[in-house]
C-alpha cells in the first residue's frame, strides 16, 4: 500500500477531435468500454493502488462529472481522512473562474495539495487509459532519487492531423533519464509517449508551480517539464500494457473496436485489478428470440432482439426485431427501431433511431451523433 | 430520539434444506435469483422503495454470509445515521440465551431492538418470496381499517389452495378464520406471509405467548389465531401480482424462468420499482463470434462463446465454444467446458463443469435416482468440480461427494 502518495486528476483540457462526443461534458465524462467513463480507470488505477487521497480537478461541463462521481462511494473513496476531492474553479481576486491552463488550476487549488499529508504527488491528465498499480513507479521514483518520473509506454501510432497533447521522452545512454522531450512535434524522433502520469514530489511541485505562475506559464507540460528538462533530474517509467489514448473520435472508435478482442485489451479485464464506476442497478441484459449477436460487449438493461455484430453496447440499449447494428458503438439508453441497419457508427446517450433508417460511417470516419437526437 | 412510524423485521431464518445442496454453506435468503440478485434482495428493495429505512434481519443459521453480504447496507440505500439495516442472531443475555425456537420468538427476542425506535406499527416479513410490493399502499390500509393486524393475501388457483395458508374473510375483509394448508379450502385467500401488527399490541401478545410452554412461538400457529379468538381486528389486504414462494428447487427453477419471454410475467426492468442489490465490480459481458444467444438473461462478467437458448446466467459465468445450454439456470461464476450439453440443471455458484458433459440425460436403464427435492431437474451443487466426458442423469443432485456415482460409469450407488 503506498500510503505516501497522492494523487491530482486534471481534467479541464477541451479537445476539438472528440466533436460532438465531449460538446457536453469533459473527456473524463466521455463514456467507454460499456459501461465505464474514461475517468474510471485512472480513479481505479488509484484506488488499487492503495492510494486514499485524491483531488480531481474540473472545470467547464463539469456537471456530468460530479453527478457520475457523487461522493467517491462506489470508488470506495467517501472517507473520513482524505478521500475523493472534486475541486471545481471558483473566482478569486487573481482568477476569474475559467482557468488559461493546467498551472493555472494547479496553482488555485494550492491549498489542497499544501493540507495533503502524502510526500509524493501522482498528477495525472484524464484522456489516457491503462489498467495498473501505481506501485513499481513509486518505487522506481523513490529509489532512482529522480525530481520527475513520467510513465510512458511505447506507442507508433501517430496522426498530425488530430495531434493533442502529445509529449515523448528522448532518453539519454542509460534508457532511463529523459534527455529531451517533445510536445506535439511535427516530425516525431521517439515512440515513447507519456501516459500523462507524473510523479513528482510535493514540495517540488508547489515551488515550481508557482514560480512558473509569477511568470505567467499556462501549461504544466509546455512551461514546466520542457523548460526544466535539462536542469531536473526525469525519469522514465515504462509500461507495456495496453494503453488507449482517447484524443480523438478515430482513436475513440479505434480502442473501443479494440475491446472486443481480450488477447489485445485483456489488461482492462485484469479481476485482479477491478474497474469501479457508478452502478446504475439496472436487470440483466436480455436477448429475445430472434437476437443474433456475436463478438459485441454488452452492458446490463439492454434489450437485442435484432442482429449485432462487432459493437459495444452500453447500459440500457434496445435494439428491435429486425434491426441490424454492425461495427458501431451504441452509448446508455439508445435505442434503434426494427428494420434499421448502422453500419460505422456512434451514437451518443439517449439516441434514437428510427425505424428503417440506414446509417453508415466508415472506419476512418465514423458517424457521431450527438446526445438525445432522433434520427 | 426521533420515533419510528414503521420498522421491518425480517425473517430470514431458515436453512432452506428443500433447496438442498444449495443452501450448505449459506442461508435461503442468500440463494442467487434472477441473473444478479440474491432472495433478500426482493424484500430489501420493496422497504426501500415503500419508504421503509429500519430493516432487521433475523436469521440464525450462517449469519456470516448473510452478514458480509448486506455490509453497510450501503447497496439498498440503507446505510442511514437513524436506521439502516441490522443482522440479528441470537444472541446471550446475563440470564440466558437460547435459539429461536419459532418465528414469533425470533421478534420476541428482539424486542429491544424494535423498542429502540418506539414504533406505531411493525412490519413483519419473510426472506423467501419473490414480489414487488408497496408495504406503504399496505400500512395505509391498515391504518384506513383500523385493524390490529393486516394480512396480505394472494388469491391462488382453488385446487392449489391446500398448499397455503388460507384466510377466510366476510365481505368486508376482515378475517374471520384461519386454516394452516386445509385439506377442504373454503375460500383462495393465500397468506403471503406478510404482516403489519400494531407493535404494543403484537408485543403483549408475543409475551403472553413466550410464558406459555406449550407454544411453538410461531406466527402461523400460535399469534395469528390467539388474536382472532380473542376478537382483534384483523383485515387481509389482497394483493395482486407476480408472487412466488422459492423454496424449492422446481419453484426457483421456475421463478427464474418466468423472467424470459416477450412479456414475461415477472419483468423486473421497472425503473419506478427497482430492485437494488450488491453489484460485483465486472466488465459487461461478451459474446463471441460463433456464439448464439437467444430468449436469456446475461449479465455482468459473463463470456458467452456457445449456443444459449431460454436460461439465465448470472454474473461471472461462461458457456465455452460448441457448447449447449437450454433451459437452464447457471449460478455466479460457475463455469461450463467446451463441447458439452446441458438441459434443465440449476448450475451452483463457481461450479466447473469440464468438456464434453452432458447435463440432463435420460437415466439409463436400472439407474435410481433420488429425485425427491428435484424432479426433473439436474442440480450440481456450489463449487462442485464436474469431470470432463461425465453424463450426469436428469433430476440428479450432485455434491463432491456423490460426484463419484456419475464420473467412473457406475450407476449403482
Amino acid at each position: 500500500m503506498n500510503q505516501n502518495a497522492f494523487g491530482l486528476i486534471f481534467t479541464g483540457e477541451g479537445n476539438p477531435y472528440m466533436r460532438d462526443l465531449t460538446l457536453s461534458r469533459a473527456v473524463a465524462a466521455v463514456p467507454f468500454g460499456g459501461r465505464y467513463r474514461v475517468v474510471d480507470f485512472v480513479l481505479s488505477d488509484f484506488v488499487n493502488s492503495g492510494i486514499r487521497n485524491i483531488g480531481l480537478i474540473t472545470q467547464r461541463n463539469y456537471h456530468s462529472l460530479m453527478d457520475h462521481l457523487g461522493s467517491g462511494k462506489e470508488w470506495d473513496l467517501n472517507r473520513k481522512r482524505d478521500g475523493l476531492f472534486m475541486l471545481p474553479p471558483f473566482s478569486t481576486k487573481d482568477n476569474t473562474g475559467v482557468y488559461r491552463g493546467d498551472i493555472d488550476a494547479f496553482h488555485s487549488v494550492m491549498q489542497y495539495v499544501r493540507h495533503s499529508s502524502q510526500k509524493y504527488l501522482i498528477l495525472s491528465g484524464s484522456h489516457t487509459i491503462f489498467n495498473t498499480r501505481f506501485n513499481a513507479i513509486l518505487k522506481q521514483h523513490e529509489e532512482s532519487g529522480a525530481d520527475i518520473t513520467i510513465m510512458y509506454n511505447e506507442d507508433a501510432r501517430f496522426n498530425p492531423e488530430e495531434q493533442n497533447r502529445d509529449l515523448r521522452l528522448l532518453f539519454a545512454e542509460d534508457g532511463i533519464t529523459v534527455r529531451e522531450l517533445e510536445w506535439n512535434p511535427r516530425y516525431p524522433r521517439s515512440n515513447y509517449r507519456s501516459c500523462e502520469i507524473t510523479i513528482i514530489d510535493k514540495s517540488l511541485f508547489e515551488d515550481l508551480v508557482e514560480e512558473s505562475y509569477s511568470r505567467g506559464g499556462i501549461d504544466f507540460v509546455r512551461d514546466i517539464l520542457l523548460t526544466h528538462v535539462h536542469d531536473l533530474k526525469i525519469m522514465g517509467w515504462r509500461y507495456d500494457g495496453y494503453v488507449a489514448r482517447i484524443d480523438s473520435v478515430n482513436t475513440y472508435f479505434s480502442h473501443s473496436m479494440e475491446l472486443l478482442n481480450k488477447a489485445e485489451a485483456g489488461d482492462l479485464y485484469n479481476p485482479d485489478h477491478p474497474i469501479y464506476t457508478k452502478v446504475k442497478d439496472e436487470t440483466s441484459a436480455k436477448y429475445g428470440a430472434n437476437a443474433d449477436v456475436h463478438n459485441v460487449v454488452m452492458a446490463d438493461g439492454c434489450y437485442v432482439d435484432g442482429t449485432v455484430e462487432d459493437s459495444i453496447l452500453f447500459r440500457g440499449v434496445t435494439v428491435e426485431r429486425g434491426a441490424v447494428v454492425r461495427n458501431s458503438v451504441l452509448m446508455q439508453g439508445v435505442t434503434i427501431r426494427a428494420g434499421a441497419r448502422l453500419d460505422h457508427v456512434i451514437l451518443d446517450k439517449g439516441v434514437t433511431v428510427t425505424a428503417g433508417r440506414a446509417l453508415t460511417g466508415y472506419e476512418g470516419l465514423p458517424l457521431v451523433f450527438r446526445k438525445n437526437l432522433t434520427v | 430520539m426521533m420515533k419510528k412510524r414503521i420498522v421491518c423485521m425480517l425473517l430470514a431464518g431458515g436453512q432452506g434444506s428443500r433447496l438442498g445442496v444449495l443452501t450448505s454453506s449459506m442461508a435461503k435468503p442468500a440463494v442467487p435469483f434472477g441473473g444478479k440478485f440474491r432472495i433478500i434482495d426482493f424484500p430489501l428493495s420493496n422497504c426501500v422503495n415503500s419508504e421503509i429505512d429500519t430493516v432487521g434481519v433475523l436469521t440464525q443459521y450462517r449469519p456470516l454470509a448473510l452478514n458480509s453480504y448486506l455490509g453497510t447496507g450501503q447497496h439498498w440505500d440503507l446505510d442511514r445515521s437513524y436506521g439502516g439495516v441490522f443482522v440479528l442472531p441470537p444472541y446471550m443475555t446475563e440470564h440466558d440465551g437460547r435459539w429461536y425456537s419459532g418465528t414469533a420468538n425470533a421478534i420476541w427476542q428482539n424486542r429491544s431492538f424494535v423498542d429502540q425506535y418506539d414504533p406505531d406499527y411493525v412490519l413483519i416479513l419473510s426472506g423467501d418470496h419473490i414480489y414487488k410490493m408497496n408495504y406503504t399502499s399496505m400500512l395505509r390500509y391498515h391504518v384506513e381499517y383500523e385493524a390490529a393486524a393486516t394480512i396480505a393475501v394472494l388469491k391462488v388457483p382453488m385446487e392449489e389452495a391446500h398448499r397455503f395458508g388460507i384466510m377466510n374473510t366476510d365481505e368486508d375483509g376482515r378475517i374471520v378464520s384461519f386454516e394452516e394448508k386445509p385439506k377442504q379450502p373454503k375460500s383462495n385467500n393465500a397468506s403471503m406471509g406478510i404482516y403489519i401488527f400494531n407493535w404494543k399490541l403484537l408485543r403483549a401478545y408475543m409475551e403472553r405467548d413466550d410464558a406459555d410452554e406449550t407454544s411453538e412461538n410461531d406466527f402461523g400457529k400460535n399469534i395469528i389465531p390467539a388474536m382472532l379468538n380473542a376478537g382483534e381486528k384483523m383485515v387481509a389486504y389482497p394483493f395482486e401480482g407476480y408472487w412466488k414462494d422459492v423454496g424449492t428447487i422446481q419453484s426457483l427453477w421456475e421463478a427464474n424462468m418466468d423472467m424470459l419471454g416477450e412479456d414475461p410475467i415477472l419483468d423486473l426492468n421497472d425503473p419506478s420499482w427497482r430492485i437494488y442489490t450488491r453489484n460485483p465490480v465486472l466488465a459487461p459481458h461478451y459474446v463471441g463470434k460463433n456464439a448464439k444467444v437467444r430468449d436469456s438473461l446475461v449479465t455482468e462478467g459473463c463470456t458467452v462463446k456457445g449456443d444459449v437458448k431460454h436460461t439465465v446466467l448470472f454474473c461471472g459465468s461462461a458457456v465455452d465454444e460448441d457448447t449447449k445450454v437450454r433451459d437452464s439456470v447457471v449460478f455466479p461464476y460457475a463455469k461450463i467446458g467446451k463441447g458439452c450439453v446441458v438441459h434443465k440443471a440449476i448450475i451452483g455458484e463457481n461450479a466447473q463443469i469440464g468438456d464434453n458433459v452432458r447435463l440432463g440425460e435420460e437415466p439409463k436403464e436400472g439407474e435410481v435416482i433420488d429425485n425427491r427435492l428435484t424432479g426433473d431437474i439436474v442440480l450440481i451443487g456450489n463449487d462442485v468440480t464436474v469431470p470432463s466426458g461425465a453424463v450426469i442423469p436428469r433430476g440428479a443432485v450432485v455434491t463432491q461427494e456423490t460426484l463419484c456415482q456419475f464420473v467412473n460409469g457406475g450407476a449403482n450407488a
